[in-house]
């Protein structure tokens, strides 16, 4: 501290000093504090038969295998959708598109679209893919309203890396002949696909913690078949789904708490897969 | 030989006219430098020479471009083939984001050459061809940003030659540099005339009389006076030009 200032100002700076100190603390405690407990709950609960095997009602056992798996089958699907889609509108809208009105209506849209509470994400694709389409309660029409939902995150953070590409690459791109879509193959999907990267994370965070949206197109099947184009047409719950019905439906709180521990470690494990991968683009 | 012709080129951004009426003849295997002052016109001028100028929008061109005899302002020019002809380097260094060798094989990769040992030579060559080889030799597979931005202009003009053109464009490919860097460009741009036509913007008269054979002096929009660079600095026709060369203005 300054030896020039006045008592009253010491104080006031000590004060807030203190404060900021004080909110930093409850941050990082109720995020510890969360952790631990979920933890301390959860980890108790996750056996290898958990995790290994599917629910028999036969035995009355619980297993998530089948659940794990379709959250894998889930993010790939979505993702599988929704990343050609967004990364192609964002390209659209920032390297063909010369009317500026036009791309703020589009993206006035993507961004009143990501507002919308993902139930109403799930009540439209239940009708839409489930019934129009006889999509039925499957993977397949999970992951369709999933990608919906995840569209203007992908297109976001795409238009955004974009953005950031000097135009001294596309000049020096055209400048040896190339033709747009050359330009855009070579240079700036390259060198955007850390962008497109972190789209696809944020999304994956946002699919793993989705239940509402899944419960609805998706359902809450738990039976294990073959491969992923099987699953793509049989109901499947995801890890979050599969928490809700445990706890809301069998009062399983041990299972619960396995498998909110599961999630953070998909989520932590996520995160740390990203920034290896980003540090070697 | 006149390689690339104008006459009576006029060039409009929506209604601002930028470009009043040039005629001009660029020789072959000579430098031409373009001066005057900002805003007159010589860089536009140089991009109208390539088609990059087509790309902003709501440019307006009459008159008439040829490049050996071909009409350039036509809307059925192969624009590839015609900047695989005429290449450009621009004034900041904007080596891609990628090893240098990509950088060197990118043109020639775009103009359909995939044969590796034809690639590799290209790139030598390439690289040779602007002072560059010897320096980055060792580190081909490294990213190009690492390089000096010296290193990075020659990469550039390496980056041009590797599509083997007939005319090469410079918009004050010197600006960003370093005294000692822009040096060994201009050294390297003589080196050039042998074998290719350059086209050079430079905001620099002293680098104009050092390089060019001939000279060309833009005021807004109109060619004031072109000529043997000699010529243009010593006995300038054009009291406004000589006003520019001496310093009364720009």
């Amino acid at each position: 501290m300054n030896e020039s200032l006045s008592p009253k100002r010491k104080v006031y700076g000590v004060l807030l000093q203190g404060f900021i100190f004080l909110c930093t603390g409850i941050t990082v405690a109720l995020l510890v504090g969360l952790l631990g407990y979920i933890f301390y709950q959860g980890l108790g609960h996750i056996s290898w038969k958990l995790l290994s095997t599917a629910r028999s009602a036969l035995e009355d056992t619980i297993g998530i295998l089948p659940n794990i798996i379709y959250t894998l089958y889930i993010i790939f699907t979505t993702l599988l959708i929704a990343i050609p889609i967004g990364v192609g509108a964002a390209i659209y809208l920032n390297e063909y598109v010369v009317n500026k009105r036009f791309v703020q209506i589009i993206e006035f849209a993507a961004e009143t679209l990501s507002g919308i509470p993902s139930i109403i994400f799930g009540l439209v694709g239940y009708m839409f893919f489930c019934q129009k389409l006889k999509l039925g309660s499957s993977i397949l029409a999970g992951s369709l309203t999933l990608s919906i939902m995840i569209l203007p995150t992908i297109i976001r953070t795409t238009q955004e890396t974009l953005k950031t590409v000097p135009n001294t690459y596309r000049e020096g791109s055209f400048a040896l002949g190339a033709t747009k879509w050359y330009m855009i193959r070579t240079i700036l999907i390259p060198s955007s696909l850390d962008g497109i990267l972190s789209g696809a994370i944020l999304s994956i965070g946002r699919i793993v913690g989705e239940s509402a949206a899944l419960i609805f197109t998706a359902g809450t099947g738990y039976v294990l078949v073959k491969n992923y184009f099987e699953a793509l047409q049989t109901s499947g719950g995801s890890l979050s789904v599969a928490l809700y019905v445990y706890v809301y439906e069998h009062g399983e709180f041990g299972v619960g708490f396995a498998i909110a521990s599961i999630l953070m470690l998909i989520v932590f494990t996520v995160n740390v897969a990203t920034k290896a991968v980003k540090k070697k683009i | 030989m006149d390689i690339i012709k104008t006459r009576k080129l006029n060039l409009y951004y929506g209604t601002f006219q930028a470009l009043k009426g040039i005629d001009m003849d660029i020789a072959e295997k000579e430098i031409t430098a373009f001066i005057g002052p900002s805003g007159c016109g010589k860089s536009t001028f140089l991009k109208t020479l390539n088609r990059m100028i087509h790309m902003v929008p709501g440019v307006k061109i009459t008159g008439e471009v040829s490049y050996r005899g071909k009409d350039i302002l036509s809307n059925t020019i192969d624009e590839t083939n015609l900047r695989k002809n005429i290449g450009m380097v621009f004034q900041k260094p904007n080596p891609f984001p990628m090893s240098i060798y990509d950088n060197i094989a990118y043109g020639p990769k775009l103009h359909g050459n995939t044969n590796k040992a034809q690639l590799n030579d290209l790139v030598e060559k390439s690289l040779r061809g602007a002072a560059l080889w010897d320096e980055v030799k060792d580190r081909l597979k490294k990213s190009a940003s690492g390089l000096s931005g010296g290193q990075q202009q020659r990469l550039c003009i390496a980056r041009a030659l590797s599509v083997s053109p007939d005319v090469l464009l410079m918009d004050e490919p010197t600006s960003a540099l370093d005294p000692a860097s822009t040096m060994k460009i201009e050294e390297l741009m003589i080196e050039l005339k042998k074998d290719y036509t350059v086209v050079i913007v430079t905001h620099n008269m002293q680098q104009a009389t050092r390089i060019s054979d001939k000279t060309a002096f833009f005021l807004v929009g109109e060619l004031i006076e072109m000529g043997k660079t000699d010529d243009v600095f010593s006995l300038p026709k054009d009291k406004r030009t000589e006003d520019y060369i001496t310093g009364r203005f720009g």
